[in-house]
């Protein structure tokens, strides 16, 4: 017999979003608050991101992942939130009747609010099409980040590593501290992926190679990876050059995050194609009412403390109850940006727009435009797809006209000083 | 006199900094009042802050996370690690607990950065946790 719980609050995934969900729930006077989490500890990925640079924009200091989940814990140990661990949610439907299960059984919570904050998953191997063979020995970044810092396994002695994200760039690093041999971090864009920061104090700092505008076009070996066929790519993508060889017995994937969504499409929750996560407005609800969602499945950002922010924000809007809402304003991606949170603009006009550029841009200018009309207009020396660019609401002068708004970024096409610099580098790299 | 270039990461431009060295003077070229002060640290004592896993026994999980109490000296980093490898705690450990004073004689500490309960149940190996 599953066990019927009537609540206020549901919150899914107890990660860095679903805490300060649960909490920001509990400040606004919600009682009954269940956060279900279906690992044996509360913090999600924070756990296993053991290297520093968290916390500095709510904090004002710098935090492991560790320290900065912890923080968390134990400020929802002095609420009366109800924490399940090893839960896992199976469905969620319509009516917002949640169904779980654990070592106790099955449970059917039906609260007045859900909030989905089950983060993102890793790209994996069949998503970028690699071709070769399939050997043991590929892994996503991050899965060989738990290995190494949670569970305490190297996931091979010779490493090459496909992407240029952060967690791959971490990981190289770490990896390094731990004695393996970094062969190079390959990445298929002639830019960067990740912060410039972790460039210089993972890759430089060990002298490992990066090779831009390059690829993995074969994985070999049987059994295990044997290594690897790394060539250059032209502007479109195409191969270019001969390949060199690479021998490893590890190839890392860092190839991109997309938001976890399962649940939510099974809510027929409305999802949007460019961020990869539900549609949400200011305050993180979703199209329908009495369903929030807020942190990376939302859409994937930076860092952990504009999750965090996105997360406090809902407490407050479920504390006023559902009530029927009018039509929100409706933003889009325009020219220049790849995605925006949030995409609906409703009554409160507080709290950040996140806007991630499409490419590297010097002196650019970011406009909201609605009918061809600029609304408002913000100068920004220099923007990456790696960062966001985060606007406080409150400051645009949001128009009366329920007309869709544009977000548009234009500028002049922007090339890291390092670039050049690394190509030279990797060019000297020998077969 | 000898140069060299520091990409500087106070801020995400990610300036070019020219140093120059000529009878025991540095000089800085390019960047800001900041982004030079940055690379006088760089090339005179780089320090990171270092973090990584020890053992622990008798855990609920078998690493504990830890870093050093300041940015360690860089080019000391991989003997640090060497130090680490065979470094081993007991459990509980407290978040913030400091684990080791002076590491390789550079006034540093090494503290924890996860607090780590006991393992109650006699004989379970701790991966189960």
């Amino acid at each position: 017999m599953p066990k019927f719980v009537e609540a206020e609050v549901v919150v899914i995934g107890g990660g860095p979003a679903g805490m300060a969900a649960a909490l920001s729930a509990w400040e606004y006077g919600m009682r009954k608050i269940f956060l279900l989490e279906r690992n044996a500890h509360l913090g999600g990925i924070l756990n296993q991101c053991i290297h520093p640079g968290f916390g500095l924009h709510i904090f004002g200091e710098e935090l492991t992942g560790p320290e900065y989940a912890e923080r968390y814990m134990e400020a929802l140990g002095r609420t009366g939130v109800e924490v399940l661990t090893d839960t896992t949610v199976l469905e969620v439907h319509k009516d917002r009747a949640v169904v779980a299960v654990n070592r106790g059984g099955i449970w059917i919570f039906h609260p007045q609010a859900v909030v989905f904050a089950m983060g993102c998953r890793e790209r994996t191997r069949g998503m970028i099409r690699l071709p070769g063979t399939r050997p043991a020995g590929i892994f996503t970044a991050g899965c060989a980040q738990y290995l190494v810092n949670v569970e305490g396994y190297l996931p091979g002695k010779r490493v090459v590593i496909l992407g240029s994200g952060d967690i791959g760039l971490i990981m190289a690093r770490r990896l390094t501290l731990e004695g393996v041999k970094v062969e190079a971090v390959v990445e298929i864009r002639p830019t960067l992926s990740g912060l410039l920061r972790n460039y210089v104090q993972c890759l430089q700092d060990f002298h490992i190679p990066l090779l831009l505008s390059h690829t993995v076009f074969e994985v070999l070996g049987q059994e295990r990876v044997e290594g690897v066929l790394v060539g250059e790519v032209d502007a479109k993508g195409k191969p270019k050059g001969r390949l060199r060889h690479i021998p490893c017995d590890t190839l890392l994937l860092s190839v991109g995050l997309i938001p976890e969504v399962e649940l939510l499409k099974r809510a027929g929750i409305p999802l949007c194609s460019s961020s990869g996560g539900p549609f949400v407005d200011e305050d993180f609800a979703c199209d329908v009412p009495g369903f929030f969602a807020c942190g990376n499945v939302v859409a994937v950002f930076d860092l952990v403390d504009y999750v965090t922010r996105s997360a406090e924000r809902v407490g407050k809007r479920i504390s006023e109850g559902l009530r029927d809402e009018k039509p929100p304003l409706i933003l889009v991606p325009g020219k220049g940006v790849a995605a925006i949170v949030p995409q609906r603009i409703r009554e409160r006009r507080e709290g950040f727009l996140y806007v991630r550029p499409k490419e590297s841009l010097r002196k650019a200018k970011l406009s909201l435009v609605q009918q061809g009309r600029e609304l408002y207009h913000v100068s920004v020396p220099l923007c990456r797809p790696g960062e966001m660019i985060h606007l406080e609401i409150s400051q645009i002068p949001w128009p009366k006209e329920r007309k869709e708004v544009e977000v548009v970024l234009e500028g002049e096409k922007h090339v890291d000083l390092f670039s050049g610099a690394l190509y030279c580098m990797s060019s000297g790299m020998s077969d | 006199m000898i140069s060299s270039r520091v990409l500087c990461i106070v801020c995400p431009l990610g300036c070019q900094i020219e140093v120059k060295e000529k009878d025991g003077k540095l000089s800085f070229h390019g960047g800001c009042a900041r982004g030079k002060s940055y690379a006088k640290q760089e090339v005179t004592y780089p320090c990171r802050m270092v973090t990584t896993t020890v053992s622990i026994r008798g855990g609920e999980i078998p690493r504990l996370p830890v870093r050093t109490s300041r940015p360690f000296p860089k080019d000391r980093i991989l003997a640090l690690m060497e130090f680490l490898r065979s470094f081993e705690v007991e459990a509980p450990v407290k978040r913030g607990e400091v684990l080791f004073r002076n590491l390789l004689g550079t006034g540093i500490d090494l503290i924890a950065t996860r607090t780590i309960h006991r393992l109650e149940k006699e004989g379970e190996d701790s991966r189960e946790a």
